[in-house]
């Protein structure tokens, strides 16, 4: 396990940089700068704004300074806000966004499983069906149509939930985002499971439990479930950073200052610190989450080493 | 003894039986596939909805861009059966037409994701070890970066170009894919029939080819299913970028996002493109559920 | 007793005005308007403000948020006109010295005193290389002696024409005379900063736990694309007559999810409404839709440069053949005007001329515009063919995809619509990349210079291409002469130069939509600059 771990970390390394370098540069052959705006600067008020911010100088060099700032934890001041730098930026979204994902990660997990079990285990019934289409509407609804039809009902004609807003947090204010949110995900996981389940049910070591005449409810808990856990296991990973911080659409109605706001605004902007502060941080959230779905994997399957 | 009817029975089953061990696997699963009701009305449904795409514009007395400025937001009537948008253009053939692109990006996509993804996951898994490291290294980038300046970037190299939506689209569809089918892999690695084959010398390639492919395409046909919306509302996403379906023409995506900002006031111009998008979908489902039931091979 | 105490503070300061003759802003709620308990106004504002920093900000959502933390020389009344700020009163005599007497009692909220000096700090702090001010040509426009050497670096600030006469007097000199400079004093760049504060602070100056300001309102709280909290300021030299205790702003980018957030009563007000639901709105919520002029008009430009739009006919056809009225009346609907002219007829002290297409009917336009585009060589075995380029935006699109709907119907023109994000758009826009591209300006201050300076050879703003020496030398006039009467006729004479090259299709003039809670009071809807104050608002009970 240490090891395991060691390596993961002495291979983020490489990665993190290689992921720095591509997005540096890759971020530079877009048009348009960070201070481009529709009335054309003079020339010497560009000139001034860029000796500020460094981008007078060669790439190449701004990219090494960056780099150096990196190393020692300093993302840079925001291009398009001003009074902040991208740390603080980064550390006042990510509390928002991770609260939310969590919660909505969670649900989406337990729930889609749970639907897509029993789907499973009531194959090509009427509730097999029933089930799996309403997640399926959870699948072909995007958020953008679903938070309108959410608020509409909860917050503009029942007024149980407010229609944006964060302020401390509180409970209020999540329901509508995290089930905006999970809905796909809910969706997903209960497909997955859905599949996997009745493959694993299907196959001989059930067979044989069954033969010994041990329950259904037992066979399904005791032996289906963990394996059939694997493919839900590996799109845990990608779902979970997705969760976080590809919400964009959830952040812009509900009016949440999360991460995937910030870094589409920031994307908007040119706000190239800002871009690759949150670029960094889910680059690492990955790796991160990568490294604990082997792990999980793992443990679904002690038969599998890397 | 036998009567003449019992022979040929028996004749008959024999044969039957004869090519039953002849066939390969894929006949097998057509075979399955095409027992399947579900799969085999859902996959008349989708080719209705592809021809009538085709053909439902060319054949509508209005034009696809055709404005009315007094006809703005109408509701379905005989004369727009499906009502009109904010600029009085008819909602019938703009359904249609939509599906057009956002049909052929979903399958292309979930086609390039399938491809893609599988080979890349199931070559990650099973050779393992250090390549598998390196792999999945690689795909943590190619998540992590910054999507939309892939996009713009690609736009301001290339022009507006219907095959970059491909490219862009085809560049993030495969990525989970990749990561589910490395999953399944590592778990087939350590099965012992995968062992044998090793053993009895196959080829990585081959094994690759042969059994791990063929045993994780459940789950591939599951999950490719699910891609076909996420490409349809992705390609809306890159029209904000400039890159998708421009104006005056549409798709699916564009239409839903348009009729999500005016469901109050025109609920059928989100009502009939989200009806055409749930039907396809559910095709795409039970055809791949279909194809999951078909391809198992634990199930001959 | 509130009210009686607000009218007679306005009529005792009325009375002490030297060259102003208009009383202090400030909640004037009027006699039998029944005050609620609870005062606090939640605003919607757009996107998230780029900064709080006066001299580091361009847009508008930081505008509004900074018109209530800080006050410059000079505000404005409700319906736009220049009031009495910092500044008591002013005097000139020659259009190019101009003399502000500061009044005494204003203070920053740290109980300092606003004095001359920190008007000449703010003001050199805002031509200042150092501070990189994306608005510091704001200065060289006004003509302020040295500023545009001081932005290219080849001067130091302390040369920029600003003095401290006294604590109390503050002298600005000009190169030129402008006439409308002390209007311009109304703006966002020029308002002053606390020099103690923003040295200690540097960039963080504007957190609300180190925020020093001299308007109604300070940073209370801030949370980056969530709200901003204001509370009043105690120190505010006319506190006693804020009505509101806090005010909220909050970036809100989706219209809808704005508008649904007033609907669940979240808003008081919001920043924009999105078009598509005006007219249901209007229905269903009549009394809380509020509609008011703006300094603004919407036009598309040609690249005079490329071919087609180097042939005057090609422009003149393409603009012709824009159905306004439908734009305006059927597409946009909410009180927009057809534009004919770069300025809008809302400017104060000028009317813009209905220039003789204006005045012809459509069918007529339209067959002149035929007859233009085939004389120009365009007919049906050789259609003409361009693009336009809009940023992405429903809006636009819905014009742009109308407006293609109406040439293609009209001339046969194949038009190619294209979107692109905002800075991609500027970049092409700048380089030139375009046929045909969407483009509009609001006013920087209530006069037409800062419309018709837009079109000037050397103003590259929103990529435009039109360099007419012709052009220049009316703008170069106009900013040279003392006469008013004068300058009138020099922008009637740019205006005329415009519609006879077509450098532009002006299409129509802006109105600023709001969802206002029928129980917010003082709301400027005369003020067409959208110039609104907080501290002149105030919730009425129910």
């Amino acid at each position: 396990m240490f090891k395991f771990i060691l390596k993961r970390v002495l291979e983020a390394i490489p990665t993190m940089l290689i992921l720095i370098t591509v997005s540096f540069f890759l971020m530079r052959f877009a048009p348009g700068s960070p201070f481009s705006s529709e009335r054309t600067l003079p020339p010497q008020v560009m000139e001034n704004i860029n000796a500020k911010y460094g981008l007078d100088k060669p790439v190449f060099e701004q990219y090494t300074t960056y780099l150096t700032n990196v190393i020692q934890g300093d993302l840079g001041p925001s291009f398009k806000y001003k009074d902040f730098t991208v740390n603080e930026l980064v550390s006042a979204a990510l509390p928002v966004s991770a609260k939310i994902g969590s919660v909505a990660f969670v649900f989406a997990v337990v729930f889609g499983v749970a639907v897509g079990t029993i789907a499973a285990l009531r194959q090509n019934t009427w509730l097999d069906y029933s089930v799996m289409s309403t997640a399926m509407l959870g699948i072909v609804m995007p958020s953008f149509v679903l938070a309108p039809v959410l608020i509409y009902i909860f917050s503009i004609n029942l007024g149980w939930f407010p229609a944006g807003g964060w302020l401390d947090g509180s409970i209020q204010y999540m329901v509508l985002p995290v089930l905006g949110m999970s809905m796909l995900y809910v969706a997903t996981f209960a497909r997955i499971t859905r599949g996997s389940m009745i493959e694993v049910l299907n196959s001989n070591f059930i067979r044989t439990a069954r033969s010994k005449g041990l329950s259904y409810s037992y066979i399904v808990l005791r032996h289906a479930l963990k394996p059939a856990m694997l493919p839900v296991v590996s799109y845990m990973g990608p779902a979970f950073v997705g969760i976080i911080t590809g919400s964009v659409v959830i952040e812009t109605i509900f009016g949440l200052p999360g991460i995937g706001k910030l870094f589409v605004n920031a994307a908007f902007n040119r706000d190239y610190s800002l871009v690759m502060g949150v670029t960094i941080l889910i680059g690492f959230l990955f790796i991160v989450f990568n490294a604990i779905v082997d792990i999980l994997l793992a443990y679904v399957d002690p038969k599998i080493r890397y | 003894m036998l009567t003449n009817k019992q022979n040929l029975d028996a004749l008959d089953k024999f044969s039957e039986n004869l090519e039953i061990e002849g066939r390969s696997l894929w006949q097998d699963a057509r075979i399955r596939f095409m027992r399947n009701k579900a799969a085999m009305v859902s996959l008349v449904i989708l080719f209705l909805i592809t021809l009538s795409v085709i053909l439902v514009p060319m054949l509508s007395e209005f034009a696809f861009d055709d404005t009315d400025w007094y006809a703005l937001h109408e509701a379905p009537s005989a004369v727009h059966l499906f009502g009109t948008d904010s600029l009085g253009r008819d909602l019938f053939v703009r359904t249609f037409i939509g599906g057009r692109i956002s049909l052929m990006v979903g399958v292309l996509g979930a086609l390039v994701a399938v491809v893609i993804g599988t080979v890349y996951g199931a070559t990650s898994g099973f050779i393992g070890g250090k390549t598998d490291r390196a792999m999945m290294r690689i795909l943590e980038i190619l998540y992590s970066i910054p999507f939309m300046f892939l996009v713009i970037v690609l736009v301001t190299f290339f022009g507006r170009n219907i095959i970059l939506i491909f490219v862009a689209i085809g560049a993030i569809a495969w990525l989970d894919m990749a990561r589910i089918v490395r999953g399944q892999t590592l778990s087939l690695r350590g099965k012992e029939f995968i062992e044998a084959a090793h053993v009895s010398g196959v080829s990585k390639w081959n094994i690759i080819r042969r059994h791990i492919i063929p045993n994780v395409l459940g789950i591939v046909a599951v999950y490719s299913t699910l891609l076909v919306p996420s490409m349809i509302l992705t390609e809306s996403f890159l029209s904000f970028l400039g890159l998708g379906v421009q104006e005056p023409m549409t798709s699916w995506g564009a239409l839903l996002q348009e009729g999500s900002q005016t469901m109050e006031v025109a609920i059928w111009q989100l009502g009939f493109p989200a009806a055409f998008m749930v039907i396809t979908l559910f095709c795409f489902n039970y055809i791949g559920d279909g194809l999951r039931d078909a391809l198992d091979p634990k199930d001959r | 007793m509130h009210f009686n105490k607000n009218l007679l503070t306005a009529a005792l300061l009325a009375g002490s005005f030297l060259g102003a003759s208009f009383s202090a802003s400030a909640a004037v709620v009027p006699e039998g308007v029944k005050l609620a308990a609870k005062q606090e106004l939640i605003r919607g504002n757009g996107t998230e403000v780029a900064s709080l920093d006066p001299q580091k900000t361009e847009g508008v959502p930081e505008s509004h948020v900074i018109r209530d933390l800080l006050e410059g020389l000079v505000n404005q009344d409700a319906n736009g006109k220049t009031i009495p700020g910092v500044a008591q009163s002013w005097e000139t005599l020659d259009n190019k010295t101009f003399t502000f007497h500061l009044r005494k009692n204003a203070k920053w909220s740290n109980g300092d005193p606003v004095t001359a000096h920190d008007f000449v700090y703010s003001f050199q702090r805002a031509v200042d290389p150092a501070t990189a001010s994306p608005y510091s040509w704001y200065l060289e426009m006004t003509t302020m002696v040295n500023a545009d050497e001081i932005i290219a670096g080849k001067k130091d600030k302390s040369t920029l024409g600003v003095k401290a006469v006294d604590d109390y007097t503050f002298e600005v000199k000009l190169d030129s005379a402008v006439p409308y400079f002390v209007m311009m004093m109304g703006h966002t760049t020029v308002k002053p900063v606390h020099k103690a504060t923003v040295e200690k602070y540097g960039d963080k100056w504007t957190k609300a736990e180190n925020f020093v300001g001299n308007g109604a309102f300070v940073v209370n709280n801030w949370v980056v694309n969530e709200r901003i909290e204001l509370v009043p300021n105690k120190q505010y030299w006319d506190n006693s007559n804020t009505v509101l205790t806090k005010v909220t702003f909050l970036p809100i980018e989706n219209q809808v999810a704005e508008m649904n957030r007033f609907l669940s009563g979240e808003l008081d007000m919001t920043y924009e409404v999105p078009n598509e639901h005006f007219r249901r709105l209007k229905k269903e919520h009549s009394d809380s839709v509020a509609i008011k002029g703006n300094l603004c008009t919407y036009y598309y430009n040609f690249n005079t440069h490329k071919p087609p739009f180097n042939d005057v006919r090609v422009r003149k056809a393409v603009s012709y053949a824009i159905d306004r009225d439908v734009v305006s009346k059927i597409l946009l609907g909410q009180g927009q005007k057809p534009a004919y002219f770069l300025t809008p007829e809302i400017i104060s002290d000028f009317t813009p001329e209905l220039p003789a297409y204006g005045k012809l009917t459509q069918k007529e336009r339209n067959s002149k515009a035929k007859a233009l585009l085939a004389e120009a060589g365009y007919n049906e075995a050789n259609p003409l063919k361009f693009s336009l380029l809009y940023n992405t935006s429903e809006n636009h699109k819905k014009l742009a995809v109308a407006i293609g709907s109406m040439w293609k119907k009209t001339l046969n023109i194949d038009v190619t619509l294209e979107n692109q994000e905002w800075k991609t758009y500027l970049e092409t826009k700048k380089l030139g990349n375009f046929e045909a591209a969407r483009a509009g300006w609001c006013g920087d201050y209530n006069e037409p210079s800062t419309f018709t300076s837009l079109m000037e050879g050397s103003n590259t703003t929103g990529g435009i291409h039109y360099k007419s020496a012709a052009y220049d030398s009316l703008i170069k006039q106009a900013i040279e002469t003392t006469s008013a009467d004068e300058r009138e006729k020099l922008y009637y004479a740019q205006e005329a130069l415009l519609t006879e090259d077509m450098p532009i299709a002006p299409i129509y003039q802006y109105v600023t939509t709001r969802l206002v809670n029928p129980h917010v009071g003082g709301y400027a809807v005369n003020n067409a600059e959208d110039k609104l104050y907080s501290k002149d608002m105030y919730i009425i009970a129910k």
